[in-house]
């Protein structure tokens, strides 16, 4: 069995950058990344893009035009990629786990981190990253949003990678990614 | 093993998938549910299946515990290295007169495959299924595996319990008859977020988890504070907790459980403890940590009961309950913790 690379001192809270170790299997493993914006922003922002007449009209126009649709697309993909290291699997869950993106966990866990986290909280693939769930929880519940981690996020369709995740959130298509937060006495 | 099984299992659901399996064999399902349900101290045990086409390495580790456990765990190519199949390993197990627990990852199979071969358990009278994320595969014996992990454990529990409980697959579509099993889940307490993992379990049994076992306890006092968090939220009534222990039967095994197993700490004393003795005496010391580890565990409150990962030295598994002064459980229930 192969093994982390041993438990040797490692910076307290340090936000490693995406860039800096060669992946193991870059076609098939994402990497952690630690988002490059405070959650409080994120959050703040997030009230800015919420859906409204005017976006949703916005989104309808760019999807019957497929030139600025991939223009947008691109420009969506760009942005998210610098900040969350998005991989548009163009259905985004970033608002319910404190943004920071489940879909560069190795294992692409949408509903909470593995069993395998290490004792100080790296990645047990990648062990000189942060498990992207030890950020999601800290992030989420720093804003005071833990309840949204407790969502049953659902399989998610494998058609849509690669798509704007925004013109199908402006169109209220997100709606089913999960399900009513998961209630019955989990309320911290 | 038949002649001690109660007639009141009268709680348990009448089975209409996997009845009349060809292989149907001297244990009968749901021994591990019904021992659960009676509230009985409840012991199963980790088996690995085979690297090779032998079947009757299964039977030679489970025959020991025969009257020992109320259940075995078959692993699905555990640490991410190839063995035989979860599936014909449950059918070797239950050949052998003892109930497995398949164990099911999302590491190697995507939504189609892992919905076929749930049914395909339902339908050959595997009775319990254990579902879990899976070791990356870059901890196995082909780290140029693709990984597919097109559903995650809890996308996993819901999906069984969907097909179970609304007859129908993701997809929608109606099965007939439905598969039934008894839904398990894992879960590591001692992992990071601390404060998150009581609520994940508390996910898991919302999504469909009705037992769950843990990653190794080595630290009681630590699992006790774990699971005071769990009674909080009230899902040890909701849920049957088992605690994963384990002896560690050599220092190679402790370095390795030490740097080479994602998720699992040993505490320095446990360390101190198993170096601070002769070479020849380490199994034994390891073997009477474990027993005591038991002991203590079966003190916390809200506790089912314990799960033994022996890898290596199931055979050894009698002595450990032994030692912790537990009696064979014989399949119906354990009269009560002796000791």
């Amino acid at each position: 069995m192969d093994s982390r690379t041993g438990d040797g001192p490692r910076a307290a809270g340090a936000r490693p950058a995406t860039v800096a170790a060669p992946p193991a299997s870059p076609a098939t493993s994402p990497r952690p990344v630690s988002p490059r914006a405070p959650a409080r922003s994120m959050y703040l922002l997030h009230h800015l893009l919420e859906p409204n007449a005017g976006y949703r009209r916005l989104a309808a126009w760019l999807e019957a035009r497929p030139r600025l649709r991939r223009l947008f697309t691109a420009a969506e993909k760009g942005v998210k990629q610098e900040i969350f290291g998005c991989r548009m699997c163009g259905q985004c869950t970033l608002p319910s786990t404190g943004y920071a993106c489940p879909m560069t966990c190795p294992k692409q866990l949408r509903n909470g981190p593995c069993g395998g986290v290490g004792a100080d909280g790296c990645c047990e693939v990648y062990p000189e990253m942060r498990c992207v769930w030890v950020e999601a929880v800290e992030r989420a519940e720093s804003q005071g949003r833990p309840g949204d981690l407790l969502r049953l996020q659902l399989p998610i369709d494998h058609r849509l990678w690669g798509q704007s995740s925004w013109i199908r959130y402006w169109q209220g298509r997100d709606e089913d990614l999960w399900t009513d937060p998961t209630r019955s006495g989990m309320e911290p | 093993m038949t002649s001690e099984m109660p007639d009141a299992r009268a709680g348990l659901p009448a089975r209409a998938a996997g009845q009349g399996a060809p292989w149907a064999t001297s244990s009968r399902p749901g021994t591990f549910r019904a021992a659960l349900e009676s509230g009985a101290f409840t012991v199963t045990a980790e088996i690995g299946p085979p690297r090779g086409a032998d079947a009757g390495a299964i039977a030679r580790k489970v025959a020991p515990l025969r009257d020992w456990v109320a259940a075995v765990n078959i692993t699905d190519n555990q640490g991410a290295s190839v063995r035989l199949a979860n599936w014909a390993g449950s059918l070797a197990a239950l050949a052998a007169g003892v109930e497995p627990i398949m164990q099911l990852t999302c590491r190697d199979r995507n939504r189609i495959a892992l919905q076929s071969d749930l049914l395909g358990a339902s339908a050959l009278g595997i009775p319990n299924i254990l579902v879990m994320t899976g070791d990356h595969p870059r901890f196995g014996d082909h780290a140029d595996a693709k990984p597919v992990f097109d559903l995650d454990s809890v996308q996993l529990l819901w999906t069984a319990r969907t097909m179970r409980d609304e007859g129908k697959l993701l997809s929608g579509r109606k099965l007939n008859p439905p598969p039934s099993w008894f839904l398990g889940a894992v879960e590591n307490p001692s992992a990071p977020p601390a404060d998150f993992r009581a609520a994940r379990l508390g996910k898991k049994v919302t999504a469909g988890a009705q037992f769950v076992q843990t990653q190794y306890v080595f630290d009681a006092a630590a699992f006790a504070g774990w699971m005071a968090q769990v009674r909080d939220l009230g899902l040890h009534e909701r849920c049957h907790i088992l605690a994963g222990v384990g002896p560690i039967a050599s220092l190679r095994a402790l370095a390795h459980l030490e740097q080479g197993v994602p998720g699992v700490q040993v505490p320095a004393q446990v360390a101190r403890r198993l170096r601070g003795v002769p070479p020849d005496r380490v199994a034994d010391e390891g073997i009477a940590i474990c027993a005591e580890t038991i002991s203590e565990l079966a003190q916390v409150p809200g506790l089912a009961g314990v799960h033994v990962m022996a890898v290596g030295a199931e055979h050894r598994i009698p002595a450990i309950l032994r030692q912790a002064g537990l009696a064979p459980m014989l399949a119906t229930g354990r009269a009560g913790h002796a000791g």
